[in-house]
């Protein structure tokens, strides 16, 4: 059966509830004390066997995190998090040994990817997808190692990476995204637990999609997890990035970090599927997505490209942004962000332009229903050595019922007088003719509405890899359920 | 098939419907010639099932059950067709992927199977090509950027499809040159047989000398004021809505 096709299946077969995912794994788990303090870093840094540098690195931002205030402008009602409530490591028990292969792992954790759609036994052999799992605090497997370590990929988790290529972590890791850039960032920095470190070397155009999936699963778990993703010269790499986690009436935390570095003429391609559970329709627990996603096009004629589907968490907080260093080099952010019930979302991009001829596209589509609020805040800056540089920016959003809010903030600096800044924005309402339409075609009425939106969001997830667009679709039209009486 | 009786129906407290009466037979042809304003639209939407409308008064029998019981794509499920006036035009939804989620909600309320791959693409282009579609068309977003006559060749193309019942055709004449209304005719008289019914709701007769009705009604006011066989439309065409509905 194709990997497409059983996925589909798969989130087609997870259960009655408006939640598809919202199962959680019974493993015996390993956690420290609740809290937030010097000691817990250190646990952590203990754990995963860290040399100095790493340790003194996370302490250093443990410090500037402590003195940093929460950021406070976007539009989103953020409740008073206490950071001393959360766990902040938590590792499923059987891993403590890390497993040598899969049939080592524990099958309760492999049955839970294979619920969300990603068996990776089956990953394994089929052609296209290398993936790696991250189970609450914890890099499960990574699959496809022997056959990307051939063409001299690196495609590991960041601990494994921290020790066995401390040459290149050292170099990267805050490169992009400083410690000291907020709070969430050095909080990041400072108890970070896993995530993905990948590598393609000179000349090397990765032959699969990387994968990453990342799950919450433990109570009271703050995930955060640190992604970064190298492309050498005249490299490519795609990398795609899912999320899912149970249902729980405590609000989770997540803080991710993902630098992306690329030098000259190389390429990367990041894919997001973010649907973290969402809270109840009353906005009871839910996650909370505080995000930090930054690229940097360092080499002449390099290209970033951010895709994100944001459907799920209770408090979006994210901006995939492009730093435009090189000469000619193109940033890209195609976005798609659905609110539903009382979800909220932040999101949009930041380009920087810095490199002459360097140009950008951002297309955003922001849904809203129920009582959520949509907001796209963008900045796009063109610096004054940055001539002839480009900015195209489309920003599209729809409102499903009377109860929803969507709201544009664009942000445009331009030093330069010979560059162009393009800005277009669009706000409309599901119309109710196309919807009487489709019905009196045979679809009902969530049939309609998730046709509708997957149309008006085409444009961007036409980007996205194939694998993920059926899943993206699905997730649409989900995410909106009962949204129209 | 459908029995309409003492139809009474209002838009925001104005009556448009006014004591409707119309009684339409399995394999039958009905066809519905009025002035602009004289309650078509209201008609064919309201049996449809589009909100906004209030009903006074009236019942609606189709097949054996109470219409008004039947949501939107129950009714549409049910073998319930409307031919668009203005058909929508949905963006980023591309044409033949419409086509097939109309085919297999169909058949989910029947209890079928989805539809197969290569039985769909087989009967998309065969019914296509009779109504002179071009494969090009199906791959566009549905309706977006069709001309006037691109999108009622669509309705009818939906129509084939779907094969209904009962099918309403709101206006379809309006708007297409006299290549398309011969084509569009054709489709629609091809599908017509003795186990389906159609209401086609026209402002002149020349789309009647391509589809030839079994009965032709004229409403005026709300109401059914004239039926006749086809030389109704024929006396019409000659003395005009006024004069008509004045001998009624």
């Amino acid at each position: 059966m194709a990997a497409t096709e059983q996925t589909i299946k798969q989130v087609n077969k997870l259960g009655n509830s408006d939640y598809k995912y919202g199962f959680s794994t019974d493993v015996d788990d390993i956690k420290p004390p609740k809290g937030l303090n010097e000691d817990i870093v250190k646990y952590i840094s203990a754990q995963k066997n860290e040399p100095e540098w790493m340790l003194d690195w996370r302490l250093k931002a443990f410090s500037v995190f402590n003195k940093m205030p929460k950021p406070d402008w976007a539009k989103l009602d953020i409740p008073d998090i206490d950071f001393q409530d959360y766990y902040y490591y938590s590792s499923p028990k059987s891993l403590k040994d890390k497993p040598k292969s899969l049939d080592e792992i524990d099958p309760e954790i492999l049955k839970t990817y294979e619920k969300l759609g990603i068996p990776i036994k089956e990953q394994e052999k089929l052609a296209g997808v290398a993936v790696d799992v991250v189970f609450d605090s914890v890099s499960v497997a990574t699959t496809y190692k022997k056959q990307l370590s051939e063409l001299g990929i690196i495609f590991c988790s960041i601990s494994e990476a921290t020790k066995n290529h401390p040459e290149l972590v050292k170099k990267y890791l805050g490169s992009v995204i400083p410690i000291a850039d907020h709070s969430f960032a050095a909080l990041n920095s400072a108890v970070f637990t896993d995530g993905s470190f990948v590598y393609i070397p000179e000349g090397v155009r990765c032959p699969v999609e990387l994968s990453t999936y990342f799950r919450i699963n433990a109570m009271n778990t703050g995930q955060f997890e640190r992604t970064l993703i190298i492309a050498d010269k005249n490299s490519y790499v795609s990398y795609l990035e899912g999320c899912t986690a149970p249902m729980r009436d405590e609000s989770q935390l997540h803080a991710a970090n993902v630098e992306l570095v690329t030098l000259e003429n190389a390429e990367i391609k990041y894919s997001t599927v973010q649907n973290w559970y969402p809270g109840d329709s009353e906005g009871k627990g839910g996650i909370y997505n505080f995000v930090t996603k930054r690229g940097a096009c360092r080499g002449n004629n390099s290209k970033i490209s951010w895709t994100q589907v944001e459907t799920g968490s209770a408090i979006t907080w994210k901006y995939p942004s492009c730093i435009l260093q090189g000469d000619n080099s193109k940033g890209e952010f195609y976005s798609v962000a659905i609110t539903n019930n009382r979800q909220q979302a932040d999101t949009g991009t930041k380009m920087i332009h810095i490199g002459k001829n360097t140009s950008s596209k951002i297309i955003s589509k922001g849904i809203s229903a129920g009582k959520a609020n949509n907001t796209y805040r963008g900045l796009v800056n063109i610096q004054s050595k940055a001539s002839n540089s480009r900015n195209f920016t489309q920003c599209d959003s729809l409102l499903i019922g009377n109860e929803c809010g969507a709201h544009t903030v664009p942000y445009i600096e331009s030093s330069n007088s010979d560059s162009m800044v393009e800005h277009e924005a669009t706000t409309s309402k599901i119309n109710e003719e196309q919807l009487f339409y489709c019905m009196q075609r045979g679809l009902n009425s969530e049939d309609a509405v998730g046709l509708i939106v997957n149309g008006f969001c085409k444009e961007v997830l036409q980007h996205l890899p194939m694998e993920f667009a059926v899943e993206a679709q699905k997730l649409v039209a989900i995410s909106l359920e009962g949204s129209v009486g | 098939m459908l029995n309409i009786k003492d139809l009474h129906v209002s838009i925001e407290g104005k009556k448009i419907l006014n004591g409707l009466n119309l009684s339409i037979n399995k394999g039958e042809v009905h066809a519905l010639m009025g002035p602009n304003g004289s309650g078509k639209s209201t008609l064919s939407y309201f049996l449809s099932g589009k909100d906004g409308y209030e009903m006074e008064r009236g019942s609606i029998d189709y097949n054996g059950k109470n219409l008004l019981d039947l949501e939107v794509d129950e009714r549409a499920n049910e073998g319930l067709f409307l031919a668009f006036q203005y058909p929508m035009e949905i963006p980023g939804v591309q044409t033949s992927f419409f086509l097939k989620t109309a085919i297999n909600s169909k058949r989910k309320h029947h209890g079928l199977p989805e539809i197969d791959a290569l039985e769909f693409a087989k009967l998309i282009k065969s019914q296509a090509q009779e109504l002179d579609i071009s494969p090009d068309m199906l791959r566009r977003d549905l309706n977006v950027n069709y001309s006037g006559g691109e999108k009622k060749k669509q309705e009818i193309l939906q129509m084939s499809l779907l094969n209904p019942a009962m099918s309403i055709l709101d206006e379809t004449d309006s708007g297409l040159d006299i290549d398309a209304l011969r084509i569009v005719s054709e489709g629609v008289n091809k599908l017509r047989n003795k186990d389906n019914s159609f209401l086609v709701i026209t402002h002149y007769q020349r789309l009647l000398n391509y589809i030839k009705p079994d009965y032709v009604h004229i409403i005026a006011d709300g109401k059914i004021v004239k039926s006749g066989d086809f030389s109704l439309a024929l006396e019409l065409e000659e003395k005009g809505y006024e004069e008509i509905s004045k001998t009624a």
